[in-house]
């Protein structure tokens, strides 16, 4: 379908859940998860400001690179690794059909 | 103590324009809030973000419009208690609700109103089961006065300028030793106190432990000793008298939730006909309030501060009828 992208997003409890996400609602992952009622809470309302919407990224879509604030929040997060973003971070594009993501835990 | 018509919790947007429409119907207003200024997240976290939605201003800086309901709201002389925070509240025999900040200042009105946005800012604390068994007996998520720490084996965590700056500062001859510990290898505080650590860490004043992260706490009544886990040579213990998480601020709803109002969702739960909480008395009105098809928006929450006021009036004063007077028609006086 034009302008949706598949998106597959691993709950705290390990289950998959495959999303429909439009790419022509200028939306991005944490308000995508929102959209479907997971558990994300995204506090800040997306200014990357707090950690809520944490998460990892599992399939090897390649990425914007962070923002300064989105490396500073990460910096203050817990369970850090690697493959962490914030989901609020990451805008819905075309290019991001297949991306599979893991909620991280809730920390702090 | 402070005596007034509506204590506002909070403010921000929502709570400074709650002084105006009070004013209004001559209701007077006292504003509490536990960061040392008023403006709340637009003046604490984004005053230099533009907004493009608030009606009549195809532009506004979070900051400005701040100064813009300081100076709609000052006809109105509002009371503030700033750098406080809410802790408490009882009713008083004659309806009133007395309510008291973290420094003991005690408020009384016959209404309260909440406007606390997202809540209190409260420092980020690490996921180890039992942390809470040592706050204040070795672990202190900041740091009030630095001599506590004279003479004493101190270890602190985080990344940032915090982190960095408690650690040159407490290595300067205050603390006997100081551990600075942290989960990557790059700093995020200013270059100049990152550097600072780097020097002082090569002539042996602070201990650096970098990819390294304090995954448990032990001790008996008082902290002990930290487990740390390294990424190059795994687990470990530190011994040490005081442990600084430094890991910055998040916002959290904070002593309200034990108020006794419904809670939902880290929220308030409101009527929507006058934004009324389940106790009489006590409102809640913008981004702490939800309700079925809530909209957490400054614009929104204008509309329920407006609304609140009319039902504030009616219970303040039973036996008086109100009639809604357009601005353009009296203006705007003042007390």
């Amino acid at each position: 379908m034009e302008n949706i992208i598949n998106i597959t997003v691993v709950d705290r409890e390990g289950k998959e859940h495959n999303l429909e996400a439009p790419t022509d609602m200028n939306m991005n992952m944490m308000e995508l998860c929102k959209s479907y009622e997971l558990p994300v809470e995204g506090t800040c309302g997306g200014m990357a400001m707090c950690a809520t919407c944490h998460m990892y990224i599992l399939s090897e879509h390649e990425l914007p690179e962070k923002s300064d604030d989105e490396e500073a929040m990460l910096d203050q997060a817990f369970f850090v690794r690697g493959n962490s973003r914030l989901g609020c971070q990451i805008h819905l594009r075309d290019e991001l059909d297949g991306l599979k993501v893991q909620l991280a835990e809730v920390g702090g | 103590m402070i005596e007034t018509d509506i204590i506002i919790i909070g403010a921000g947007p929502c709570g400074l324009f709650t002084v105006f429409e009070a004013g209004l119907l001559k209701l007077r207003c006292h504003l509490i809030d536990a960061l040392p200024q008023a403006g709340g997240q637009l003046t604490e976290i984004y005053p230099k973000k533009p907004i493009y939605d608030i009606p009549g201003f195809p532009e506004v800086l979070a900051g400005d419009l701040i100064t813009h309901l300081m100076k709609q709201a000052e006809p109105f002389k509002p009371g503030f208690t700033l750098g406080e925070r809410c802790e408490s509240f009882e009713k008083t025999d004659d309806g009133k609700f007395i309510v008291k900040t973290s420094k003991g200042t005690l408020h009384k009105a016959p209404v309260v109103a909440i406007a606390g946005g997202l809540g209190c800012f409260e420092p980020r604390k690490p996921p180890i089961n039992n942390i809470a068994d040592f706050e204040d007996k070795g672990i202190e998520y900041i740091v009030r006065d630095p001599n506590f720490y004279k003479g004493k084996k101190v270890v602190i965590s985080g990344g940032g300028d915090s982190a960095l700056d408690w650690s040159i500062f407490l290595a300067n001859g205050v603390a006997e030793e100081v551990t600075l510990i942290h989960r990557s290898k790059s700093f995020r505080g200013h270059p100049d106190s990152v550097q600072k650590v780097l020097d002082m860490s090569a002539s042996g004043k602070i201990k650096l432990l970098t990819d390294a992260e304090v995954i448990g706490v032990s001790g008996n009544g008082v902290l002990k000793t930290l487990q740390v886990d390294r990424q190059s040579d795994g687990p470990g213990v530190i011994e040490t008298d005081h442990w600084l998480p430094l890991f910055g601020l998040s916002p959290k709803l904070g002593p309200l939730a034990d108020w006794g109002l419904n809670i939902d969702k880290n929220s308030i739960e409101v009527n929507t006909f006058d934004y009324s909480t389940n106790i009489p008395g006590i409102y809640a009105i913008g981004d702490i309030n939800i309700y079925p098809g809530k909209l957490k928006l400054i614009l929104c929450g204008f509309h329920e501060a407006t609304l609140m006021v009319q039902s504030a009036f009616k219970r303040i004063y039973p036996d008086k009828n109100y009639v809604l007077k357009y601005t353009t028609v009296n203006g705007v006086t003042g007390f």
